[in-house]
């Protein structure tokens, strides 16, 4: 009989209590993953490096103000910026499925800007033939089950069309990979010259000119550099990075997602106590047989180590178990609602380590306390504990 | 033949007395407990909070025209003369002067600053006819005055001042190229107006370059009956494409969206923990029995029966879940009922709401805590009735 055979059988000397806490640490941990995937989605903070170096222009009062599309030229024209281009929210829904983005834009000038869009050039060809096509990105065509070649009809709630309509039908031409997890990861993207001339009002405006600059001036000098351009006159701007922008957009939301947070360290925290107060009962019972392998010649610090390791082994197992199911139920639920959550739902390293911490410090915590004090009796003593 | 219930309630009482003195496993059963509750009647505190807000908003007997298809007052649009044409259509109240009690209005979006996050929100400046105020019900001015009609003026809800920065009466606050002074607070009965700014609305559209057109025409009506005239009016004009609401209908509507977020994600995660609180009483209600396993086989052997140990088992477990489940509950209500908080709403602009922890959520933040009681107690229930009386007195 080995060390190793003698941790599991302490491990299992109460079945029935092991296969609950284990069971607790599997639900505690499930949750803690689902719910680091959810709070990191919603604070949008897991943007790639090409929005943070990618500037957004909106009106200065509200982003629902449009700006005249005369501003593209003059922002084009100011030194610094290497390239620019608009979308404009169009607030479409697909059936009675929640409004998700829509940007109609200049298809080449849009696709230069943001290479994270990644279209085959077949695709790429197709779309910029087709005056009446759209490209979407994977998250939203596989939710709603749409292929290359579908005509798919979105009810927006903002542009009606000159014949009075809301609904505005597109070509499927193109589906399409974003490597950024960005404000393109689940959009439609469609024709501006299109949009414009059918909408019934509106026309010569758009909602946001996208810009990069060409790295001769910091990035802060250029934001202001836009705003100043058109200061004093009738839409004043307000410039950010892509990045910054989504930022404060999910700071709207802001304080709900915070309570959630507080709310749900405070059950973690709980539940977790409650696992660390079985354990380190079920060490407390054990003390008079800790004297037991002390008579049989196992020292103190062996008895530690045998004590130690049977805790890491009753949480670590089944908790990073625990993680990966919970990040199978992140890819699962962000796979159904990609129109919902374009850039997927993730945990990364930073929340995996927490995670592994949260699990040492259960086990630890529970498990050291009673072990430390026992193994300071001598054996008369652990042997006269019943 | 009441020996056995005489039997079960001398051993429960012997059980809930001798708790204070192994409090750790008393501790543990209901601080599990307690989580769970709390989190559930917190997390849909939030939910029922922000439906209270929206639904308060909307009166039966105002009603609502927009754009025909737009689902928000921001997406509606429509001219001036349009909004004549609807001001005295058929179905509408008249005041003693035979005036229509209507108010034409623009729903426009500004961002301020929010006082907790310190970045820049979306609020809703609605831009009023006089006749505004008296579609409000419980509108009351609570501080300052009110806005001269033609000057960058606005008064700020009670919400919308607690939450965003510069909005105390007196103070001048610019959005974009315009600088407003706010002349006074409003209330308008703890509804979704609340999170607005109100001003002219003849000087909104000058501010920014609106127009002459309005967004929404908000009508008092004669209930039911009056709003379905305004609506075979409005329906039967070839000078207009607008949708009658319900100003009722309205607002519940819009509270759907968020309400369902928040209940689909508090939902599955209140489930879940349930889950986890139950095994965390199971484990909690096996040691307890382990720890007294001597004491109850010596009670048994005395001729306690089988049956009334298994159910002071079960009640000491449904007593100790009962308990958590009360202080879970206390421990939400105070901390956050009434909690002021504000959020994108489906207007997209933020609208501030109060947490309320109702009477239905502690009732079934209660009834949950016993549900794990009971499924938490049944199994170390019966391993109390079962465990054979002679290895229990043997064991150490």
């Amino acid at each position: 009989m080995n060390r190793f055979t003698l941790i599991w059988r302490n491990l299992w000397r109460k079945p029935i209590r092991t296969v609950f806490t284990m069971l607790a640490v599997l639900v505690v941990f499930f949750l803690f993953t689902v719910l680091e995937g959810l709070r990191i989605a919603l604070s949008l903070s897991d943007v790639g490096i090409e929005a943070q170096e990618r500037l957004l222009t909106s009106h200065k009062v509200s982003l629902i103000m449009m700006l005249p599309a005369a501003y593209q030229s003059r922002i084009a024209r100011l030194p610094g910026v290497a390239a620019v281009s608009h979308g404009t929210w169009f607030g479409g829904r697909y059936q009675d499925n929640p409004e998700f983005a829509q940007y109609p834009v200049v298809a080449e000038e849009y696709l230069a800007l943001n290479p994270e869009i990644k279209l085959s050039s077949a695709q790429r060809q197709a779309w910029l033939a087709n005056r009446g096509g759209a490209i979407v990105g994977r998250p939203v065509a596989s939710q709603y089950g749409w292929e290359v070649g579908d005509r798919v009809p979105l009810r927006s709630s903002i542009w009606t069309r000159n014949n009075g309509s809301n609904v505005w039908e597109f070509d499927i031409e193109g589906i399409f990979d974003d490597t950024d997890a960005g404000m393109n990861a689940g959009v439609v993207l469609f024709h501006y010259d299109y949009f414009d001339e059918a909408r019934a009002f509106g026309k010569g405006t758009v909602g946001w000119y996208v810009s990069k600059g060409d790295g001769s001036m910091p990035i802060e000098n250029l934001m202001a550099s836009i705003d100043a351009e058109f200061e004093n006159s009738p839409a004043e701007t307000k410039t950010n990075t892509e990045a910054a922008f989504a930022q404060e957009y999910a700071q709207q939301f802001g304080n709900i997602g915070l309570i959630v947070t507080l709310i749900l360290s405070a059950v973690v925290f709980m539940i977790l106590l409650v696992t660390g107060h079985t354990m380190a009962q079920s060490v407390r019972e054990r003390i008079h047989e800790m004297g037991v392998l002390k008579t049989l010649g196992f020292t103190s610090g062996s008895i530690f180590r045998l004590t130690v390791l049977e805790g890491l082994l009753l949480i670590l197992p089944v908790g990073i178990l625990a993680m990966a199911l919970g990040r199978a139920a992140l890819a699962f639920v962000s796979g159904a609602m990609g129109a919902m959550f374009p850039a997927g739902l993730h945990v990364g390293t930073q929340s995996v380590v927490l995670g592994l911490a949260l699990m040492l410090a259960v086990s630890l915590g529970s498990v050291l306390p009673p072990v430390i004090r026992a193994l300071k009796l001598d054996i008369v003593a652990l042997l006269r504990t019943a | 033949m009441f020996g056995w219930l005489t039997q079960t309630a001398a051993l429960a009482a012997l059980n809930l007395r001798s708790l204070p003195r192994r409090p750790g496993a008393a501790a543990v059963a209901m601080s599990g407990i307690a989580a769970l509750t709390g989190v559930f009647a917190g997390v849909l505190s939030m939910a029922s909070g922000f439906e209270k807000t929206m639904e308060g908003s909307g009166q039966e007997d105002v009603a609502l025209v927009l754009r025909s298809g737009s689902t928000a007052e921001l997406n509606s649009r429509f001219s001036s003369e349009q909004a004549d044409v609807i001001r005295y259509a058929p179905g509408i109240v008249r005041d003693a002067a035979g005036e229509p009690r209507v108010s034409s209005e623009l729903f426009w979006i500004v961002n301020a600053v929010g006082k907790s996050s310190g970045t820049e929100a979306n609020v809703a400046l609605r831009g009023i006819q006089p006749a505004g105020y008296a579609l409000r019900k419980g509108y009351r001015l609570a501080e300052g005055r009110e806005f001269t009609p033609g000057r960058f003026e606005l008064i700020a809800g009670r919400g919308a001042r607690n939450q965003f920065a510069g909005l105390e009466p007196g103070q001048m606050i610019r959005f974009g190229k315009t600088e407003w002074l706010v002349t006074g607070v409003f209330e308008a009965g703890g509804s979704v107006f609340e999170s607005e700014l109100w001003c002219d609305v003849n000087v909104l559209q000058s501010a920014y370059q609106l127009g002459s057109g309005f967004q929404v025409v908000r009508a008092q009506v004669d209930g039911a009956a009056g709003r379905a005239r305004l609506e075979e009016a409005l329906d039967g004009d070839q000078r207009l494409a607008v949708d009658v609401w319900s100003e009722e209908q309205f607002y519940s509507e819009q509270a759907e969206d968020t309400t369902a977020l928040i209940r689909v994600i508090g939902i599955p995660i209140s489930v879940l923990m349930a889950i986890g609180a139950i095994f965390a009483t199971l484990n909690a209600m096996y040691a307890s029995i382990a720890a007294r396993a001597r004491e109850l086989a010596t009670l048994r052997a005395l001729g306690f029966g089988s049956l009334p140990a298994a159910l002071a088992t079960l009640l000491e477990s449904v007593a100790l879940a009962l308990l958590g489940g009360v202080l879970g509950c206390a421990i939400a209500w105070l901390a956050l009922n009434g909690f002021q908080a504000s959020t994108l709403a489906s207007s997209f602009s933020q609208v501030v709401f109060n947490f309320a922890v109702t009477p239905d959520l502690l009732a079934q933040g209660v009834t949950a805590a016993l549900v794990v009681g009971l499924v938490g107690g049944v199994f170390p229930a019966v391993r109390a009735a079962m465990a054979p009386v002679t290895v229990a007195l043997r064991e150490l």
